[in-house]
This record gives structure tokens, C-alpha cells and sequence, in this order.
């Protein structure tokens, strides 16, 4: 079954960041890897120095471009960006970070709430890089996000899902694709989300950092297809006692 | 002659330029790139007809790595 954003489909439920890879041809290979058809790209000065294409890259491997705000601190600014990064990339697609802490880099849900209710009203598809409260969620998806997308843990952390129990209940509350972005830092972490009632993962750092990016990369395209798997696979209950997986009818007389 | 920033440097150019011309002097393709003048966006459409003016604060974004 696709996963399905807004008006579009995807085959994958691995959506991947750009950010933090040592190079364009490592970033190549590695989002080869994952399988994904939909990545983020900031907006950042021109720099004279700079060689190679990101846009080309994703040309080649037939990725949508998913731009982003990151960096903005104020609603202002991410509306700001969001219609710059609409000229740019002729998308009406945004992805929606309003951090407001520098060390966390949690999302400031104040000024993301204003800010996403200003871009949907703009037309723009936007989908929010938010905490993991479920009544933000709900918020988020009450103003007409097309999806919403809980942190695990901060960004870049590798720390995994912290409140399993938040997303899971994100899941239950709103009506749109949930998208298990930050935090990710290895596999069992995406298959876990996935687990847990999500669409979709959003990752980068946990790819891009690794040592190597390209296997990290396979291994997140199979964790997402495994939970996801699992998920719909109808897993048996969690009991304290043990249950037989031997019949005991049959057994030999022996000693 | 004028005086911009742009991209937070001073940059002085000649009368009349236009932002069309300071951007294509300066990247190779336009695609991904979007311009913002004095906090705001100037569509790609509008770039040949906005001349630029002494003050201006210009940004010049392309895409990058991020997210």
C-alpha cells in the first residue's frame, strides 16, 4: 500500500534529509540505498566555493525535493522562507521547522502553529516538524497540515523514541500520515516507528553520519519495510508466562 | 553607481542593474534559486523588471544540504 501525502503517493516510507553527508557522491550513493523518493533540501546563501549539484543529484536518482525552514526561529521567517523556497523549487510543498531552542532544537509549537495555519491558508502542502504532544498534534492537524511529524528524540541525537507512548497516541488522534521525524539513530528505531502506527519516517543524520552511509542507508529501507510489515502482520499479545510453541500431545516416554 | 548588501556583504553595482543580471552573473543555473529583497520574495517572474536600488538588502538562496 503507498503512502499517501496530500494529492501524492509514494512507494516509500523512508523520506530522507540531505543534511550532514560528507559529500555529494557519499549523499548519492547512500540515498540510492534508501530507496526514497522524497528528500529535504534547505535554502542557504549562495557559496562562491561550492562545487556540484544537489538538485542534480536528485534529478538523477528521480527524488522529489521536499524543502524545508530549518533555522527559522519565528513564524515570520518560516513564511518567509516557505515562499522563497516555493519560487526556488517550484513546489507548493514545505517542510515546517520553527526551532526555538538552540541546544534541543525543539520545535517552538507556539510559532509553528502560527506559522502553519498562515502557510496552509497560502496553499502551501505543509508538513510540520513538531514535538511529540499529541494535542499539538491534533492542532497541527486541525489547521490542515497534510501530515504531522513527531520528533523521537532531538535532532541529530540518535537518541530513538523516547515516548513511544506519544507517538502511538499521535497516531490514534489525527487523521493524517504521521511521520516519525528526529531522533532516528539506527535501525531497530525506524522499525520501531513504523511498529508504533507511523507512515512514515523522516531521517538524515543517522544515514549521513554514519560510518557508512550507503549500508546505514540499506538498513534503514529494510527496517522501515520490516515495522511496517510487522505493524499490519497482526503481532501476537505480550504476555509475562510463557506459551508453549511445541505441542505437548505426543511427547515420548523417555528416561 | 550603488551601494547593496548582498547576502550580508557590501557589494557595489552599477546604476540600472537588474536582479536577473545580479543573479545570472553569479550562479549557472537558476533552478533552486530564489531571491529576497528587503524581507521579501521577488518571484523569478518579476526578476528582469526589478531594478535594483542603492540599499537594498538582497539575499541569493540556493538549495543545500539540510533536514
Amino acid at each position: 500500500m503507498p503512502l499517501t501525502i496530500a494529492d501524492r503517493q509514494f512507494g516509500s516510507r523512508l523520506i530522507t534529509g540531505t543534511g550532514g553527508a560528507p559529500n555529494l557522491e557519499v549523499l548519492e550513493r547512500a540515498l540510492r540505498a534508501s530507496g526514497t523518493e522524497l528528500t529535504t533540501v534547505a535554502l542557504r546563501r549562495l557559496d562562491p566555493s561550492a562545487t556540484g549539484s544537489l538538485l542534480a543529484v536528485l534529478d538523477r536518482l528521480g527524488i522529489t525535493a521536499l524543502p524545508n525552514t530549518a533555522g527559522c526561529h519565528t513564524a515570520a521567517e518560516a513564511v518567509l522562507t516557505a515562499q522563497l523556497a516555493s519560487d526556488a523549487f517550484a513546489t507548493d510543498w514545505i517542510k515546517l521547522e520553527v526551532i526555538g531552542d538552540e541546544r534541543t532544537l525543539l520545535p517552538d509549537v507556539s510559532e509553528l502553529l502560527d506559522a502553519a495555519a498562515r502557510l496552509v491558508d497560502e496553499g502551501f502542502v505543509v508538513l510540520p516538524y513538531t514535538s511529540d504532544d499529541p494535542v499539538v498534534a491534533r492542532r497541527l492537524a486541525d489547521v490542515g497540515c497534510a501530515a504531522v511529524m513527531p520528533l523521537g528524540s532531538p535532532i541529530g541525537s540518535g537518541g530513538g523514541i523516547r515516548n513511544p507512548s506519544n507517538i502511538r497516541l499521535i497516531r490514534e488522534t489525527v487523521d493524517v500520515p504521521v511521520i516519525l521525524d528526529a531522533g532516528i539513530g539506527t535501525a531497530s528505531d525506524a522499525a520501531l516507528a513504523m511498529e508504533l502506527g507511523c507512515d512514515a519516517v523522516l531521517l538524515a543524520s543517522a544515514v549521513t553520519r554514519a560510518e557508512d552511509p550507503e549500508r546505514m542507508a540499506t538498513a534503514m529501507r529494510l527496517a522501515v519495510e520490516a515495522g511496517w510489515a510487522a505493524r499490519h502482520a497482526g503481532r501476537i499479545p505480550e504476555r509475562l508466562h510463557a506459551v508453549a510453541s511445541s505441542p505437548m500431545e505426543g511427547r515420548a516416554q523417555l528416561g | 553607481m550603488i551601494e547593496i548588501r548582498l547576502n550580508g556583504e557590501a557589494v557595489r553595482l552599477a546604476d540600472l542593474t537588474n536582479l536577473r543580471e545580479l543573479v545570472s552573473e553569479r550562479v549557472e543555473r537558476v533552478e533552486g534559486v530564489a531571491v529576497a529583497r528587503n524581507d521579501e520574495v521577488v518571484p523569478r517572474s518579476e526578476w528582469a523588471d526589478a531594478i535594483v536600488v542603492d540599499g537594498d538588502r538582497i539575499e541569493i538562496l540556493v538549495a543545500a544540504q539540510g533536514g
